[in-house]
């Protein structure tokens, strides 16, 4: 399966969504990530390497362990991506705004 | 005063919330969804059909200067109660996405202020996020940018 993973897809999940808190604050080997969860290993290892496909996990070799960490740039864009949304509705109604501003009430 | 729009959209939901405090009173909030011809202004859109009631319906349509067709929606009315609710459905035309359900709640906050609450209802979390993307991947505020030069250049 060589699908481009979905960043959205991604962390819709609530275990991957529980992942990724976890190596927020520190870098964690798959092993200690995998200690956090009732889920069998290869299920773990699994997300791991979903959120790593889609660039919201990195992962760095130190010695002979593989630590996983956050990829701060990749979770902004995802912050970012509704942004235009926003800002498509923030047009309109600034404009509905200002058009309404030249009529009167009736009352 | 600036009242910036809000938008909550969380994580595996597959619904999203905007909300919008006016400088308005809700009269006039209401009455710039009420009338065709004022739809028409801010939403830069031709309004086909506007039949605001229970069971009524409404079609827009936006065409580029050479008059192709860029964009046409269509929805069902389901509730109209004047300066309180607006119930309706939404669906772009030619686009392959689902219907989604909406909600606009209005109310005073004083005599000269109201507010907007509109709570969309798509048909899955994955489906509110490729609409909600949809502006991020077409650069749709690029797009609506140029549409106000065109706009201003004609005056």
């Amino acid at each position: 399966m060589n699908l481009r993973r979905d960043v959205f897809q991604a962390i819709a999940d609530p275990t991957r969504r529980a992942i990724l808190l976890l190596v927020a604050s520190h870098a964690m080997t798959a092993g200690a990530i995998a200690a956090n969860f009732d889920t069998a290993r290869p299920t773990v290892s699994k997300h791991l390497q979903i959120l790593t496909e889609c660039e919201l996990l990195e992962q760095e070799q130190q010695g002979r362990e593989i630590y996983y960490h956050l990829n701060p740039n990749k979770m902004k864009e995802i912050a970012d991506f509704l942004e235009p949304f926003r800002n498509l509705w923030d047009d309109r109604f600034n404009k509905l705004e200002s058009i309404m501003k030249k009529y009167k009430t009736k009352k | 005063m600036e009242r910036k729009t809000k938008l909550k959209a969380e994580e595996g939901r597959q619904d999203i919330v905007i909300t919008r405090e006016f400088d308005l009173p809700l009269e006039l909030l209401f009455r710039a969804y009420s009338e065709a011809e004022i739809v028409e202004q801010w939403m830069t859109t031709k309004v086909l059909k506007l039949d605001n009631r229970a069971h009524g319906g409404w079609q827009f349509e936006t065409k580029d200067p050479q008059g192709n067709v860029v964009f046409r929606a269509n929805g069902t009315i389901h509730e109209f109660t004047p300066e309180k609710r607006i119930t309706r459905t939404f669906e772009m035309e030619n686009t392959g996405f689902p219907v989604q359900l909406e909600f606009l709640d209005f109310e005073a906050l004083s005599d000269d202020t109201s507010k907007l609450t509109m709570q969309i209802v798509y048909r899955s979390a994955e489906d509110r996020n490729r609409m909600l993307k949809l502006p991020f991947a077409a650069g749709m505020n690029k797009a609506h940018d140029r549409l106000q030069e065109v706009v201003n250049a004609l005056k």
